[in-house]
């Protein structure tokens, strides 16, 4: 019964509390330093940080959840990469002659690799994650709205139909539980049962275009600007958005955080790379730590 | 035409690709401030009538038409349903395709925005309309997260940001509550009086709102029919669409009594005025006794075990991270029992009937079953998978759904009714009988008729030997299928009793007719009522006397189709309603 779609509920948290503009703006800096990175220890600690500034925005169980599902690339991303490179030394099984694929050496600085950007995409899930789960996508369509008003309410909608798309699968395959021999089985059944649920989502579709229609979505008009003091979390988060980057940025141009995979697995760990580590820690967490005024 | 807000002159209409036109020459005039009724069976044009008056018809749906429509001025032919927007705010029958954005402040923003409104009128606007209608409380929170009436009251207020001169509502009660249809109805009243908001509002329960309607408008097969005030249509109805009468209509007609009431109060009044009804005490009608009223601490009826089709002991359902939805329902039923689920929108029916069919586990508590329960779910249509109605079912099963003619037809172009009944086959299979038929919400968006042909369809079932048990928002629906009423609040059965015991003492879980009996003799239909009200009472003249006498009354009118004539009195045991 109960949904496990991940959408948007304002809650008592210093994110929530937030303008959507900055807090999509903090956590593209997430992105940003996950994309930026590549030392496994940093990547750990920015896991770390991640999940914990989602406990700190009360979605800390969805992030496990979506840890959970996410991990399902973890193999594969892994096995991929240790099929196709070619560029470690530390051969751990030969497969011998593949053909028009070369030598099937594989090797242990492919498996770190295929790890690492494993840990990479399991990041941006996260980080994707708690951006649909704390940051109001209304008002950041808002944002969008004035540079295209159309495009802006199309994602809109596309965003508000995906859990009403969601509930009437879930819907339709409860439905088809109850039937006495179960849901239709076999390859003509489930073309039938895709076909049900694609034809309900069409007339759900024109249902909720109907409405757009009398809305006045055809004669629309660019979307006022909507002024809003610059709050205290609004600062709290932009400065760590900045820091976040700054580090990102220093990890990536300096040898600090400096790791190479390839020919040989090296990683550079000191007193800085822990530091880096550590700053990177506070810099997100940072701003959950004011939680004055907010609603309970 | 002067002075009109909405005018129809000789619209008619064909949706692309059908033969039968859905309007015929229909001339219409509305003026401002006016409240309208469109009443009108399944399919007889009610919504295209709606659907042309904002312009999505032609513009959206396409098809033939012929004639105009002229709103606030504004040719729809000329002008889309965006521009017409800015005069009609419209509200369709199901909410949760209504409802486009996340919050429920941007949603009520949207419109406005759209429009070009400056900021500070967005946000005046959508305070004030919050205020209005009393979703101040809902501003900040998600579109997904609230309940139907919730949903349904937002959808309202998004129709009413721009304040527009007529409302235009497609059965809004229909997904609702009794309580949360009668809020409504009484909001588009204040709306009506307190800002002169043109109400147009298609509905097929009429009892629930005729009474502030200042104009019925019955469509009949895409023509107007009927156009007048209440007692007109009622007037008409008796005489030419029986299938439209209310119930208290009807009681009157089975009286003989003239004119048909139009509200509970009216009704009582005239029966006062009649002799059938006390002065001084509500449950003095006919001389039948009050019925006992039902435990309000309810335990579990007395159904041997080995006899129960479904037996819950300590049902419990708790969310993980959310409060508790069932809460210990200890619940009985036996084979051929029949049983009316009623209760609040979020009261736990849907939830309770999920555990009976083992949808759902318990988390604590138990449920046993006798046999196999078929579970037939709000939305009919989810059940379709096929392109001909016999590929869903054997023309077996297809002969006592009364759907043998539709074989080769697609399910999704059957009626209201017919879908239900297809589900229903679909649902209780072939070969052995359910031991329970559980059905969720069945009559939703049904007009009476097919409401009657599906109580008749559970009866018939009922005596068969199996179990049926309907969570319904309609009384006289839960009144005409079930003998006993089980009602659910926060997740708790609070009452469970005879049918006659439970629907006949309220005030919304009740029906018209003892609303209107003050639940005297446990009486809930309209010829229950007339076979209490004939009685030899004490000393009062007959109905059919007093209404002969009475100035206003008429010779009397044949019952209408389907009404049974009333039984002699000395069958009809007092305090007893079958």
């Amino acid at each position: 019964m109960r949904s496990m779609l991940l959408y948007y509920r304002r809650l008592a948290s210093p994110l929530h509390a937030t303008r959507a503009g900055v807090a999509a703006l903090w956590v593209a800096s997430l992105s940003t330093a996950t994309l930026l990175l590549y030392h496994p220890l940093v990547l750990l600690v920015l896991l770390i940080a991640v999940l914990a500034a989602g406990a700190g925005a009360g979605v800390g169980r969805s992030l496990l959840r979506s840890m959970r599902t996410g991990s399902i690339v973890w193999l594969p991303i892994v096995l991929v990469n240790v099929l196709v490179s070619r560029d470690g030394l530390t051969v751990f099984a030969r497969l011998g002659d593949l053909g028009p694929f070369g030598q099937g050496n594989l090797t242990l600085e492919a498996v770190v690799f295929g790890s690492v950007v494993a840990l990479k995409v399991m990041l941006l899930i996260l980080v994707t994650t708690l951006a649909s789960l704390a940051v109001d996508p209304d008002e950041t369509l808002r944002i969008l709205r004035r540079l295209s008003f159309r495009s802006a309410l199309t994602a809109s909608l596309a965003t508000r139909m995906i859990p009403v798309l969601a509930a009437d699968s879930q819907r339709l395959a409860e439905a088809q539980r109850t039937r006495p021999a179960g849901p239709p089985r076999g390859a003509r059944g489930r073309v039938a049962l895709l076909r049900a649920v694609i034809g309900g989502s069409l007339d759900r579709a024109m249902d909720v275009a109907a409405t757009l229609e009398v809305r006045g979505f055809a004669t629309a008009r660019r979307a006022p600007r909507m002024p809003r003091p610059f709050s205290r979390h609004d600062a709290a988060f932009l400065a760590s958005a900045i820091a976040v980057v700054v580090l990102a940025l220093l990890g990536r141009l300096t040898t600090v955080a400096r790791f190479d995979a390839y020919p040989e697995v090296h990683a550079v760990t000191g007193v800085a790379t822990v530091a880096l580590a550590a700053g990177l820690l506070a810099a997100v967490l940072a701003p959950f730590a004011d939680r004055k005024g907010i609603e309970r | 035409m002067s002075g009109a807000l909405l005018a129809f002159e000789s619209v008619s209409y064909r949706y692309p690709g059908v033969d039968e036109p859905a309007l015929s020459d229909v001339n219409l005039e509305i003026g401002p401030g006016e409240f309208c009724l469109l009443a009108g069976l399944s399919g007889h044009g009610k919504s295209t009538l709606l659907r042309a008056a904002c312009g999505l018809v032609p513009h959206f749906h396409g098809g033939d038409f012929a004639g105009r429509v002229r709103l606030a001025g504004l040719d729809t032919r000329e002008h889309g349903p965006a521009h017409l927007g800015a005069v009609a705010g419209v509200l369709f029958q199901d909410p949760e395709t209504q409802l486009v954005m996340s919050t429920v402040r941007a949603e009520l923003a949207l419109a406005l925005e759209s429009r070009g409104h400056g900021a500070a009128a967005v946000a005046r606007g959508v305070e004030e309309v919050a205020l209005a209608l009393g979703i101040d409380s809902l501003l900040d929170r998600s579109t997904h997260g609230l309940s139907g009436g919730e949903k349904q009251r937002v959808a309202l207020g998004a129709a009413l940001a721009g304040r527009p001169r007529v409302v235009l509502l497609d059965e809004p009660t229909s997904q609702l509550d009794p309580v949360a249809g009668d809020e409504l109805i009484g909001l588009l009243r204040r709306l009506n009086q307190e800002w002169e908001t043109t109400i147009l509002l298609a509905e097929h329960r009429l009892e629930r709102c005729l009474a502030v309607a200042d104009r019925v408008i019955a469509l009949e097969r895409g023509r107007i029919g009927c156009d007048g005030d209440p007692e007109a249509f009622l007037a008409w109805a008796l005489s030419d669409a029986p299938a439209l009468q209310t119930p208290a209509a009807k009681l009157f007609a089975l009286m003989g009594m003239r004119p048909p009431p139009t509200s509970v109060r009216q009704a009582r009044a005239a029966l006062r005025a009649h002799g059938l009804l006390s002065d001084e005490e509500r449950s003095e009608a006919g001389h039948a006794e009050q019925p006992a009223q039902p435990k309000l601490r309810a335990k579990a009826r007395r159904v041997p075990n080995s006899a129960a089709a479904l037996e819950m002991s300590s049902v419990w359902h708790e969310l993980k991270d959310g409060p508790a939805i069932l809460r210990g329902v200890t619940l009985r039923i036996g084979p051929g029992e029949s049983v009316a689920l009623m209760g609040r929108n979020g009261a736990g029916k849907s939830t309770l009937l999920r555990h009976a069919a083992g949808l759902l586990e318990p988390t604590r508590g138990r449920v046993r079953r006798a046999g196999r329960v078929a579970l037939l779910l709000q939305n009919p249509g989810d059940y379709f998978i096929h392109e001909r109605v016999c590929e869903e079912v054997s023309q077996e099963a297809l002969l006592p759904a009364g759907l043998l003619g539709m074989a080769a037809r697609n399910p999704r172009d059957l009626s209201g009714g017919e879908r239900q009944r297809l589900a229903l086959a679909i649902v209780a299979g072939e070969g052995d009988p359910p031991a329970l038929l559980a059905l969720d919400e069945p009559t939703r968006g049904m007009d009476r008729d097919a409401k009657a042909i599906l109580a008749r369809e559970l009866r018939r079932r009922s005596s068969d030997g199996q179990a049926v048990i309907v969570a319904t928002h309609d009384p006289e629906f839960a009144a005409a299928c079930a003998d006993r009423a089980v009602l659910l609040a926060d997740g708790r059965v609070i009452a469970d009793g005879t049918a006659s015991e439970l629907l006949a003492g309220g005030w919304y879980f009740a029906t018209e007719t003892a609303r209107i009996l003050g639940g005297a003799g446990g009486a809930l239909l309209p010829e229950h009522g007339a076979q209490l009200l004939q009685a030899p009472a004490r000393g009062a003249p007959s109905p059919a006397d007093a209404a002969t006498s009475s100035s206003l009354a008429a010779a009397p009118d044949a019952p209408g189709e389907g009404d049974q004539p009333p039984q002699p009195a000395a069958s009809v045991a007092p305090g007893a309603a079958r």
